[in-house]
């Protein structure tokens, strides 16, 4: 009797949690356990304050339901910020138990947990640093360089940023609820299948991805309905600036990419939950497959996350030269022609797959080629700096420390397209130097420049220089000092992902990587306190003009922080620097003739579907068939709901503007008398 | 691409739109010649397989494959109104790009994986094997 | 637009526009939905690579000679084709703005849909009773994602279709239903392009093999 009670009981806790039991929980991890409490309690007190404060409505009303490009790219970079210390922490985490694990010690970390922490750093890192960066720079940005009130489709704009977090936190529960996979950021089979990984930790990996990837996928669809429809009067495609022209392109690889991820996790997911035999080892199936599937994809995914920042070094190397920027026409054609090629290079990550000398030589010529174009934007930024008038900002000295690390990154890329040499190097360390070269001193160092120059934009005061420079000067020579060893180990032969080693003198490589990553520690900790003593010291920073650094595009033109409208009166352009030409032939400020300003209005649809979507994910990581069953119910139904409300706009009254522009009018004025 | 001809568009398509925007939605008479196109299309290849009336293979494949392809430009046209001009010729670049990054993939893939499978397979036949 | 863009020589530039009006919404939506429509076609040529990759492996177990049923096929790609129409028909009425025989033709198109489907699901039951299911070859997994994937996507159009038909009955054809009958309609036409590809290098090819 109490036999088949139980049986009933244990049928219908598996019913309801599937998979997930308190063994799941990682009670036997102290490291784990340790993190876990400062979580809560960093949590716990965050929660506190907002409610003391009484700042939920607040934050619901202005920020989270809100379909204002600014604050939804805002939004995705303090996303990225904060995933970002997630993933340098992983990162120290590495350096430290490679340093130590020498001599017989096992250093601090035991197998299962290095695997999880490797790699939840690359997809981290890749995922939810690199793009909610770039997303956020070309969210925010883009609508105001070509003179628009908002993007294309506002909602989904919304919609798009909860996806990207609800992939994000996905990946954050993996730390406490189960574990996280232990493959490797691109999780390649047979070991991803079921049969070698059969815990939690690769379906984690692939709902986090497929959720955050609608949002990318949709979000890359939203920027160019909005590059292509929304420009304002005369800024015809050859007068948009170079950053606008690079987003645009960046999101044409976005929206032409990520379905093939999401197809190929789809199939490796069928692999484990169906029991399909894509990439299995028997039955017809073909890891390789996958490995081709997945490149198609991450190839071009490297150049959507690097043309965003090549758009903020030019706008940056034009704006500190006091120059138009060189070659603007060979800047457009240079960027489209990398769109193009960075399909045509896919198979160079798997040189020793086996395809071939024929396969291998194609693909490593097309490789080689594609830096030619790279090359001409170099050469490009150099010449715009050439007789310029440069200040040495921090946005222009980032740009500086990118040209110098990245042209060496790119040069250790041409040798590793050279596949007999690729053999040698092939999961070497030599390749993570090289990568860590192109994303730290392009992507990053991009990012940094752009949150150095466009800060005073967003908030209205500009950042601190002092700790600005503290934190440039830890982390180029920190970067250095972290990756050059790793060249060096790669040379003599040392694979990436291992956790202990045998040869004793390889180990004073491994200490000075070590201290590299220190190094960038300190310069990550100065980026925090140069953001939060800037916002302690806001009124002396403070910029009234809404054009600080003198520069040359649109968004200067109107005030900082941007009204929610952007621009009382939508621009008219007549030059690709159209802030500079509006400066530079008498630009009168219009002060009447005012009228109400059409705009979407806010929707909280966007963060409960993505609940919704989140909540499905996890239920289907744990096997919780009802659950899921009811989640997805309430996606579609959620969706179908949204779509009944046909009222999505209004008008911002007159008054309001005749106000906000008053305010600005008063500030700019204040601004000649003193 | 013209840059200039869409000059300023995003904000041309302010007023009446939906009509002036270069979008075409088709007529009785159109949608009737792409459904009889189409029935044509689809009848002939399946009369070819279904009674194997070309002996050769090689040559059904062909044909099978050209029909295929001049059916879908017949449903672009008459179904999906490409043409163009609508949004100023975006939507017939988007299908252009679309069309060369399917063909990479999609020829390039089949490329990559053949001869990976003629060179690291062993030589005897796999596929009566269990 | 009516602000002058052009400079008239010695006259001031012209920096702003003056007399601006609202824009209605939705004037980027069909440029959007086809940039979806275009993100999706390239799933579908994942799935085809696959196909094309794999679809050979029948790991010693049955073949598409041994499977397809052509004929059921032909009578699959007549109900699709047959629902392109009527949805076309069903665009020409709304164009002339009556409701009534416009949601006549997308109740057809529907129903020719959810045929479409009911013969699919008899297919794949078929196949499945007959121990050819999707775990068994890698030729019949990736068979099954390619045309599964097509009839899901199927089924969300004749989710939406239904939905759209309730909206149109509760509100009429106001502009904004009318660019989401536009947007269906060029997801149902997409869908039977795919499907093109699918009779055609799945079945018949695959026949002939």
């Amino acid at each position: 009797m109490s036999d088949t009670a139980a049986l009933a009981n244990t049928g219908l806790a598996k019913l309801i949690f599937g998979r997930l039991s308190f063994e799941s929980l990682p009670f036997h991890e102290p490291i784990l356990i340790a993190t876990f409490a400062g979580v809560c309690l960093g949590g716990l007190a965050l929660v506190a304050g907002l409610t003391y404060f009484r700042l939920w409505g607040y934050l619901w009303k202005e920020w989270f339901t809100s379909v204002d490009h600014k604050k939804i790219g805002i939004m995705y970079m303090v996303l990225g910020l904060v995933m970002f210390l997630r993933g340098f922490a992983d990162a120290l985490m590495m350096r430290a138990q490679q340093a130590m694990a020498f001599n017989g010690s096992e250093g601090f970390l035991p197998a299962h947990h290095y695997d999880q922490v490797f790699t939840a750093h690359g997809v981290i890192m890749i995922f939810f640093v690199a793009m909610p960066f770039v997303t956020g720079l070309m969210n925010y940005i883009v609508p105001l360089q070509i003179g628009a009130r908002d993007v294309s489709f506002p909602f989904l704009n919304n919609f798009s940023f909860w996806m990207t977090t609800g992939g994000a936190i996905l990946v954050m529960i993996s730390l406490f609820v189960g574990e996280f996979a232990k493959t490797g950021w691109l999780a390649y089979p047979p070991l991803s299948n079921l049969g070698y990984s059969p815990d939690v930790g690769v379906d984690y990996y692939i709902w986090a991805l497929q959720v955050a990837g609608v949002g990318t996928t949709l979000s890359g669809i939203n920027l160019i309905a909005t590059i292509v429809k929304m420009r304002c009067p005369g800024m015809t495609m050859m007068k948009m600036p170079v950053f606008t022209w690079t987003s645009l392109c960046t999101n044409v690889l976005i929206v032409a990419s990520f379905p093939v991820l999401t197809a190929c996790l789809v199939l490796l997911s069928l692999d484990r939950y169906v029991g399909t035999n894509f990439f299995t080892n028997d039955l017809g199936g073909n890891p390789m497959m996958y490995v081709n599937l997945i490149w198609i994809w991450g190839h071009p995914e490297v150049y959507i996350l690097v043309l965003p920042v090549f758009g903020v070094f030019s706008e940056v190397t034009s704006t500190f030269s006091g120059k138009k920027l060189f070659g603007y026409t060979s800047m457009v054609y240079a960027t489209i022609v990398i769109t193009i090629l960075s399909y045509l290079v896919w198979l160079h990550h798997f040189f020793t797959m086996g395809s071939g000398a024929s396969v291998n030589s194609f693909f490593g010529i097309t490789t080689m080629i594609i830096s030619i174009p790279t090359g001409a934007k170099i050469f490009n930024w150099l010449f715009t700096m050439y007789r310029g008038r440069i200040r040495f900002e921090l946005p222009m000295m980032w740009t500086i420390a990118f040209m110098l690390t990245f042209v060496i990154g790119g040069m250790t890329g041409v040798l590793l397209a050279v596949p007999p040499a690729d053999f040698v190097l092939h999961n070497s360390l030599f390749l993570i130097a090289h990568f860590h070269n192109v994303i730290i001193g392009g992507v990053v160092f991009g990012v940094f420049a752009a949150i150095n120059f466009w800060f005073p934009k967003a908030f209205g005061f500009k950042l601190n220089r002092f700790w600005g420079l503290v934190s440039f000067w830890c982390w180029v020579p920190g970067f250095w000092l972290a990756f050059a060893p790793l060249y060096v180990l790669g040379l003599m032969g040392v694979t990436r992902r291992l956790r202990v080693f045998d040869d004793p003198s390889l180990q004073i490589w491994f200490v000075l990587a070590a201290l590299g990553a220190l190094l960038i520690a300190a310069g990550i900790g100065a980026l925090l306190v140069q953001i939060a003593y800037s916002i302690w010291k806001r009124n002396e920073l403070r910029d009234t003009t809404g054009d600080p650094w003198n520069a040359r595009t649109l968004e200067w033109a109107t005030s900082s922080p941007p009204p929610d409208y952007n621009f009382a009166f939508t621009p008219v352009v007549h030059d690709n620097d159209a802030w500079y030409d509006m400066k530079s032939r008498g630009y009168q400020r219009p002060l009447q003739g005012f009228k109400p300003i059409h705009m979407p209005k806010n929707t909280g649809a966007g963060i409960i579907l993505s609940a919704f979507a989140t909540a499905l994910g996890f239920a289907l990581i744990w096997y919780m068939w009802l659950f899921a069953a009811v989640c997805f119910t309430a996606l579609v139904a959620g969706a179908i709901y949204h779509t009944f409300n046909y009222k999505r706009d209004f008008h911002i009254p007159v008054d309001q503007v005749i106000n906000t522009e008053a305010e600005r009018t008063k500030l700019l004025s204040a601004q000649v008398v003193s | 691409m013209s840059a200039d001809a869409h000059a300023s568009h995003g904000h041309d398509d302010a007023h009446g739109r939906g009509h002036d925007d270069g979008r075409d939605h088709g007529s009785f008479k159109s949608y009737m010649t792409g459904f009889i196109l189409s029935v044509i299309l689809t009848a002939i290849p399946f009369w070819l397989v279904m009674t194997g009336a070309i002996e050769n293979k090689n040559w059904t494949i062909a044909i099978v494959v050209a029909f295929a392809m001049v059916q879908i430009v017949v449903h672009m046209i008459y179904f999906l109104h490409m043409n163009t001009t609508s949004d100023a010729g975006w939507t017939m670049m988007a299908l252009i790009f679309t069309v060369i990054v399917v063909v990479i993939a999609l020829s390039g893939s089949l490329w990559v994986m053949y001869h990976l499978n003629v060179n690291m397979m062993p030589v005897h036949d796999m596929r009566n094997m269990p | 637009m009516s602000a002058p863009i052009q400079t008239i020589s010695g006259a001031a530039p012209v920096f702003y526009v003056v007399d601006e009006h609202d824009h209605p919404p939705g004037g980027s939506t069909m440029l959007g939905f086809w940039l979806y429509l275009m993100s999706d076609c390239l799933i579908f040529a994942m799935l085809f690579a696959t196909f094309g990759v794999l679809g050979t492996s029948y790991a010693a177990g049955p073949g598409p000679k041994d499977l397809f049923d052509l004929k059921l096929v032909a009578i699959n790609t007549a109900m699709l084709l047959f629902s392109s129409i009527t949805y076309g028909f069903a665009m020409l009425e709304m164009m002339k703005g009556r409701v009534k025989s416009t949601q006549m033709w997308l109740a057809i198109t529907g129903l020719f849909g959810l045929a479409f489907l009911c013969i699919e699901l008899y297919e794949f039951h078929h196949m499945i009773h007959e121990g050819a299911g999707p775990w068994r070859s890698a030729f019949l997994s990736s068979f099954f994602t390619l045309v599964g994937t097509h009839g899901l996507h199927v089924t969300f159009g004749i989710i939406w279709l239904v939905t759209l038909m309730v909206q149109v009955a509760k509100f009429g054809l106001i502009e904004a239903n009318q660019r989401r009958l536009m947007c269906l309609s060029m997801f149902w036409h997409f869908l039977d392009v795919v499907w093109i590809g699918v009779f055609t290098f799945v079945y018949l090819m695959g026949v002939l093999r």
